[in-house]
């Protein structure tokens, strides 16, 4: 299992969009996802879950990652998390 | 007398038509057993099909009326329906308790607006709207039952409803709907939003009184004041159709001079731009019709936080509103921060001046990492569209000097180590300390531009502080004092072909704008609500007239005798 912990940059937190371009991300990938903030931790793979986390901009968020091609996993999923959607 | 409800302005604007109400009754379903769980399953997944595809006609309906940003909700609907927390977990309840499907998701669903309705961020607690949309619409699937349909209204109407669904909104005939009232919601509502993209008037969080209102009775919706009038007496009808015609009549006029330039009666063209604070002010400002950003702050990059934002953070946001302005000017300022505005990780000490402290730029050239960071951002971003950098709070020569050196070792290095940086950046700087607004000649001949600060000029010039009521009969921005180092430092710019614009308040105010356009002012930056007026109503000036009027206004005696002489000369100058 591996963690790494990363600041959303999006100015509109992270809402729909980026959450619906994560979830798609996430589920390409065999290994379980979870994400973490606030005290809280949620499925990877549910949008729902992750609304549930009330992710706003500046928010400090952990990814914590297991199974198989858990690197690949983190790499691509920390981008999405610092990248600013339209 | 009408009967009168009060709520929340969403989406302005007036509308007088018969209501139509929307059922108000939420159906609950209630627990029943199955006697074939798996079969209970398939049921269930044909639901979420039938669902799915709806969702899909819907979406496909609302990119055609609203754009595809707006139907993007739709895709979130999809993904509800796909979410393995919320499927899942369905199913299991079918097979283990065996329940029926209708209850199992009513449930589930529960969950999760309860939890999204807990939220401190008000758009992520309207999401609850969202899974309520889908889980009914799943529910009415299951039953057999046909949702409301509202693209069937024939006849001019005002929607009445506790509130308006994501899907109820995005079927909406405009041909027909004059507008809507809620009972409950906010102005960030996702009914809200969705009627200021639509552009129709909206009332939300109306309140229980909505609940009395019959299908039928003529509703007089103002949407300007946010108030709504059930069965209006004849006198009150007139009045409100009176009002509504000049309302449409004025907004109109307006919305005509979104798309074009910026141009003076005699053919003189400016440039009207926007200030932003944020990233989100930037669609504000095209809407508006922003020809570019003239004052980008960029102070909420470093605030609310607990730490420095890393250079990366910076890239990216400026690197969004660059590409959002697709080319056209923006201009960014450097961190203005210090004395008032407190950066507690920055550990900045308390100053008994601090206006006249160590702010701004002399905080960052004392903090040269805090300063490098922001240009290096800065100059990374500068290949996705057209940057300006702009320095504030220079008194002296040296001070831009060193700024300007600071800069190009950063611009140096980062094409030394292959980073793409755009060949020229204009490097201008800000006048608001009198110092710099009297010497102005001397800066021309080293910033590329100037932008006028006019709301610190004025009270540096004053030395009034803007914060003591005391003094605040000081604040004139009329005052020949104010318009004479404004035209000084225009003229100054002129002589060596550099371009001025004014960020502070005046640059909207409609009495200053004919004086600041007679000294020859390039740029006027303002909020983006105040563009619209500005260009219309230097469309409406002749630049000639107003070379010699603002000449005039300035040999005057004070603040309230210019305010009255441009008033006078706007006045006769209509009614000729």
């Amino acid at each position: 299992m591996i963690t790494q912990s990363f600041t959303v940059t999006n100015p509109a937190g992270f809402h729909v969009r980026p959450i619906k371009t994560f979830v798609q991300a996430a589920s390409q990938f065999p290994c379980k996802v979870s994400v973490l903030s606030k005290g809280k931790k949620v499925n990877g793979k549910s949008s729902l879950g992750l609304l549930t986390l009330g992710i706003a901009a500046q928010d400090e968020v952990t990814l914590e990652i297991d199974g198989d091609q858990e690197q690949e996993a983190m790499k691509t999923l920390g981008e999405l998390l610092v990248r600013i959607h339209e | 007398m009408a009967k009168q409800l009060q709520g929340i302005a969403a989406s302005p604007g007036l509308a007088i038509a018969r209501a139509v109400v929307l059922d108000a009754e939420a159906y609950v379903p209630v627990r029943g057993s199955v006697e074939q769980p798996e079969r209970e399953v398939a049921r269930f997944r044909d639901a979420i099909r039938q669902a799915q595809a709806e969702i899909e006609r819907i979406r496909a309906v609302a990119e055609e009326k609203l754009g595809a940003e707006k139907a993007a909700i739709f895709e979130g609907h999809l993904l509800i329906l796909e979410d393995p927390d919320l499927i899942e977990t369905v199913e299991e309840r079918i097979r283990e308790e065996a329940v029926n499907a209708e209850y199992a998701l009513y449930e589930a669903s529960q969950t999760f607006i309860e939890a999204l309705s807990q939220l401190e961020d008000e758009s992520l607690r309207e999401r609850a709207a969202d899974v309520r949309d889908v889980s009914g619409r799943v529910i009415n699937a299951l039953r057999g039952v046909q949702g409301g349909d509202l693209s069937q209204l024939a006849e001019e109407c005002v929607i009445v409803a506790p509130d308006l669904t994501p899907s109820d909104t995005a079927q909406l005939n405009l041909d027909v709907v004059r507008g809507f009232v809620t009972e409950i919601g906010s102005r960030t509502s996702h009914s809200a939003i969705m009627a200021r993209s639509l552009d129709i008037p909206a009332i939300v969080g109306a309140g229980a009184g909505v609940r009395d209102i019959a299908s039928g009775s003529v509703v007089v919706l103002d949407a300007v004041e946010g108030v709504l009038l059930v069965d209006p007496s004849p006198e009150e009808l007139a009045l409100y159709q009176d009002k509504k015609a000049q309302y449409d009549r004025r907004k109109a006029e307006l919305r005509q001079w979104a798309g074009r330039a910026s141009v003076s009666a005699d053919g003189h063209r400016v440039e009207i731009a926007a200030n932003i604070g944020k990233l989100e002010d930037v669609q504000k400002a095209l809407d508006n019709g922003a020809e570019a950003i003239g004052l980008f702050r960029t102070e909420f990059l470093y605030m609310g936080r607990s730490d420095l934002p890393t250079e990366e953070e910076q890239f990216q946001s400026y690197k969004y509103v660059l590409e959002k302005m697709a080319g056209k000017p923006v201009v960014i300022r450097t961190l203005d921060i210090g004395g008032d505005k407190e950066l507690p990780y920055m550990d900045l000490p308390k100053e008994s001046n601090p206006f006249l402290g160590q702010r701004a730029l002399r905080l960052c050239l004392e903090r040269p990492d805090v300063f490098r960071t922001q240009l290096r951002a800065l100059l990374r971003a500068s290949r996705y569209g057209n940057l300006k950098i702009m320095f504030p709070m220079i008194a002296v020569l040296e001070e831009l000097q060193e700024a300007k050196k600071i800069l190009a070792e950063e611009k140096r290095q980062l094409i030394a180590s292959g980073v793409e940086v755009a060949d020229s950046i204009e490097v201008g700087m800000m006048i608001e300390i009198p110092s710099a607004a009297v010497s102005a000649d001397l800066f021309a001949k080293e910033a590329d531009f100037f932008s006028i600060g006019t709301n610190d000029l004025i009270q540096y010039t004053m030395a009034a502080d803007r914060m003591n009521e005391t003094v605040s009969y000081l604040y004139q921005p009329y005052h020949p004092s104010i318009l004479r180092l404004i035209r000084h430092v225009i003229d100054a710019a002129r002589a060596e072909g550099k371009w001025v614009g004014v960020c502070g308040e005046m640059a909207g105010d409609l009495t200053a704008i004919p004086l600041l356009l007679g000294l020859g002012l390039h740029e006027f930056s303002m909020s983006a609500g105040s563009i619209l007026p500005a260009r219309e109503l230097i469309g409406s000036l002749s630049f000639g007239d107003w070379q010699s009027l603002s000449k005039q206004a300035l040999s005057l005696r004070g603040h309230r005798e210019v305010q009255s002489f441009v008033q006078e000369q706007l006045q006769r100058r209509v009614s000729v």
